[in-house]
């Protein structure tokens, strides 16, 4: 389950991406702002498609602690237990 | 806040300042005017003696009407009203499409309709019209918004 939720995170991020910046790059403990390149309004507009995708809310302090790929994950794991 | 507070509150000045007046705010969008004076000084080399407002200054007004004002709006309950803040804006995305030539003199009317404000992130659908109600501009505008603390 967790797998796939990655495999769904991964597809996302992706698409804002900077060109120097290859897919390969988005790993689990992935800094999005430091290592991945992302913006915080490209940053935001993950967070838009995360809830799209997985049909959840997320929160400012949610905002606030996703700095990596993993944050984003847990996240995603947090809201999906509390539906 | 009233609309000439709002205006009160835009963080530019002359020789960067592209808004006259506010005709509409709400949570939802935001319609305001600007005129281009013919002595601005861009006119001096765009284009050399065939004076054209600039596409990036159409898209800066678009940006100062329909992106700045309205986050402004929306933030204003938030400490700036009591001036104990201050604001940070920072364009982050643009799309826009000319369609008319805006010459010297013109007054354009901006409309603004907001798509989301999530995370102090602002996205807008913005339309500029002339004063023949033709359109002259369109596009898609994102901006960052952050309320800063005086002496921080």
């Amino acid at each position: 389950m967790k797998e796939e939720h990655f495999v769904k995170l991964k597809e996302i991020v992706s698409n804002y991406l900077p060109d120097d910046v290859s897919s390969e790059a988005i790993q689990l403990e992935s800094n999005f702002l430091e290592e991945l390149n992302i913006n915080s309004a490209n940053l935001v507009d993950i967070v838009l498609d995360v809830e799209d995708a997985f049909d959840i809310m997320l929160e400012n302090e949610d905002m606030d602690g996703m700095q990596t790929m993993a944050d984003a994950q847990q996240i995603i794991q947090a809201k999906l237990e509390a539906k | 806040m009233t609309y000439q507070e709002i205006i009160d509150r835009l963080p530019y000045s002359q020789p960067f300042h592209f808004v006259d007046e506010l005709q509409h705010v709400d949570s939802d969008g935001v319609e305001g005017s600007y005129c281009f004076h013919p002595d601005l000084h861009f006119y001096q080399g765009h284009f050399k003696e065939n004076p054209v407002t600039p596409g990036v200054i159409l898209t800066e007004c678009c940006a100062q009407i329909g992106l700045v004002c309205l986050g402004i709006h929306l933030l204003g309950h938030e400490g700036l009203d009591d001036g104990l803040k201050s604001l940070q804006v920072a364009f982050s995305s643009s799309e826009m499409e000319f369609l008319l030539p805006v010459f010297p003199g013109e007054t354009v009317r901006v409309i603004s309709k907001k798509e989301y404000f999530r995370f102090n992130k602002l996205k807008c659908s913005v339309q500029m019209f002339n004063a023949k109600e033709e359109l002259v501009c369109k596009g898609i505008l994102a901006g960052m918004f952050k309320m800063v603390e005086h002496g921080s």
